[in-house]
């Protein structure tokens, strides 16, 4: 059905801190192999040794420069996936009901066997988050590796989404955003967690953790300046007459 | 956004035969037997066409079935729902005209009614994606009418009607022309806001996520072929308006003569709204296109 759920029990969301993104592309990598050979269809890639490499990922990692009116420009490493929105409009335009938002956690999905593949809830997200896959003609998307998160035959540690798993720098945490006690929660307030495109009324549960003021360049140096002064003013000796004869030339 | 042609066929064809079906549903013009088949015949050929064209960029047309469950929340749903019961409706009504020579009238104004709400709930498919600002405007439902009315009273002969309906949706498509170019600005949807990062300074895509390209920028970032937008517009305009409504108004005597020069009009408005139509894809841009430092 793709009438939006009044509410969720839970929001299970991510948390994506731009400030400790190093730009690694290893929750890329971990979400395709994770989800290429697990929920649904595979993640097919289309001349993939050739000249033209293509394929459908769900998670992908841009990166901006970013130039204050006064200072250095700034480099952030910028992770986007599915962010699962509270007011999905993938979920309302689709016309078969392949793709819903779950009562019981807000995650978002397709019903594969369903999908007719028309690309409409493509069209509908402003994020970039639903790719079709050329090969299976279906939409595929983030299911915040559904697959792990519940699963009784994994360890504990790894029931939470590949990405956030793998992620070298903790810079993904995963967590119930509509608790406001839980710690992605608590995050979220003390870091000023922002939405992406709030003006497109999706009400995103994912949240960014917007990069920390850098510290001024200019102080460091100004600590370290008197001792790198040059402390020979005037070159003496063979230098100095090498200086006189060259001035004269 | 892709301007694949079998949208563009689909909703061309869909949109000028449903008109068509909108005016024989009013008895206009008022036909029976082998005339009013052909009249249907035209009709069904180019609604029907363009409904099986737009299965064509299905990844799963054999499940297209399923796409009438959803008219709750979904337009393309209604607007499968409403194209079925509209061809079914004006079918009955087309029985009674080639083969009982009689009109039910109710029938009809129920079928010319199904045929317009058709256009509208295609129209809103477009309509109603926020992240597309030049097809998030009330003037799209109103050229998908207007051109789908202007059309059908050409190829119904409506004298009279056809002269005003072409000059209104000539008028449509200029004032369509004129806003759409200002609504992505208009949005306020920037990098900026995107990245959430607009508050810190200027943001500036400085690479993508990959060397090559991928599903997004192939459906949504269609650059190529903007360059000629404006020549494109003058000839659109042109070929779908000027000419049709010089070919219709100039005194000619001759029966043959005059049905020739009606054939020319339709044909010239039917190319004309071909390229209408290859600018309305051509020319939407995607706000995901902002992500790639792409419009």
């Amino acid at each position: 059905m793709t009438q939006l759920p009044q509410s969720t029990e839970r929001k299970m969301g991510l948390v994506i801190d731009l400030d400790t993104c190093v730009g690694c592309h290893a929750c890329v990598i971990s979400c395709k192999g994770w989800n290429t050979e697990n929920y649904g269809a595979p993640l097919s890639d289309q001349d993939a040794y050739g000249a033209n490499p293509s394929g459908t990922f769900l998670n992908r990692v841009h990166s901006y420069e970013v130039t204050p009116a006064e200072g250095h420009a700034q480099l952030i490493h910028f992770p986007k996936s599915c962010l699962h929105c509270e007011d999905a409009p993938c979920v309302t335009v689709c016309p078969t009901g392949a793709s819903y938002k779950r009562v019981e956690d807000g995650i978002v999905l397709v019903n594969e066997s369903d999908c007719i593949g028309c690309g409409l809830c493509a069209w509908s997200c402003p994020y970039g988050a639903r790719e079709l896959d050329v090969a299976e003609g279906v939409m595929k998307k983030c299911t915040l590796c559904v697959d792990r998160i519940y699963n009784d035959n994994l360890p504990e540690v790894d029931r939470i989404p590949s990405c956030v798993r793998t992620c070298p720098a903790g810079a993904r945490h995963f967590g119930d955003l509509g608790d406001p006690n839980s710690d992605v929660s608590k995050l979220v307030a003390e870091r000023e967690g922002m939405d992406l495109m709030p003006e497109m009324g999706t009400k995103p549960v994912n949240k960014y953790l917007p990069p920390r003021p850098k510290d001024q360049i200019e102080d460091q140096i100004d600590i370290l300046a008197p001792l790198l002064a040059p402390v020979a003013e005037e070159p003496k000796g063979f230098l100095g007459w090498l200086d006189k004869t060259l001035e004269k030339l | 956004m892709h301007p694949a042609p079998s949208v563009i066929i689909f909703t061309t064809c869909s949109g000028l035969g449903f008109g068509l079906l909108f005016f024989l549903g009013l008895g206009q013009p008022e036909v029976t037997g082998f005339v009013a088949f052909v009249f249907y015949l035209i009709a069904y050929a180019l609604a029907v066409g363009g409904l099986l064209a737009s299965t064509f960029h299905l990844g799963h047309p054999e499940r297209a079935w399923k796409a009438f469950s959803q008219w709750r929340s979904s337009w393309l749903s209604r607007e499968g729902i409403c194209a079925v019961a509209a061809l079914l409706v004006m079918g009955l009504y087309a029985l009674g005209a080639v083969f009982a020579g009689s009109h039910w009238t109710v029938i009809g104004w129920i079928g010319a009614l199904l045929s317009l709400a058709t256009v509208f709930t295609t129209s809103m498919i477009y309509t109603q994606l926020k992240t597309i600002p030049r097809w998030n405007m009330n003037l799209t439902p109103a050229m998908f009418l207007s051109f789908s009315l202007a059309g059908g009273a050409l190829l119904a002969g409506a004298e009279a009607l056809a002269p005003w309906l072409l000059a209104i949706a000539g008028a449509v498509q200029l004032a369509y022309w004129a806003k759409g170019d200002g609504a992505f600005a208009r949005s306020g949807t920037t990098l900026g806001t995107a990245t959430g990062l607009g508050g810190r300074g200027a943001v500036r895509a400085f690479e993508p996520p990959h060397t090559g390209t991928n599903y997004l920028l192939r459906e949504f970032v269609h650059v190529v072929g903007r360059k000629h937008a404006q020549k494109l517009r003058v000839i659109s305009f042109g070929l779908a308006f000027v000419l049709p409504l010089l070919l219709i108004l100039i005194p000619v005597s001759g029966v043959a003569i005059k049905h020739i020069f009606a054939l020319l009009a339709v044909l010239s408005h039917l190319t004309g709204v071909v390229v209408s139509r290859w600018l309305f894809f051509a020319q939407a841009e995607h706000v995901v296109g902002l992500y790639y430092g792409k419009r």
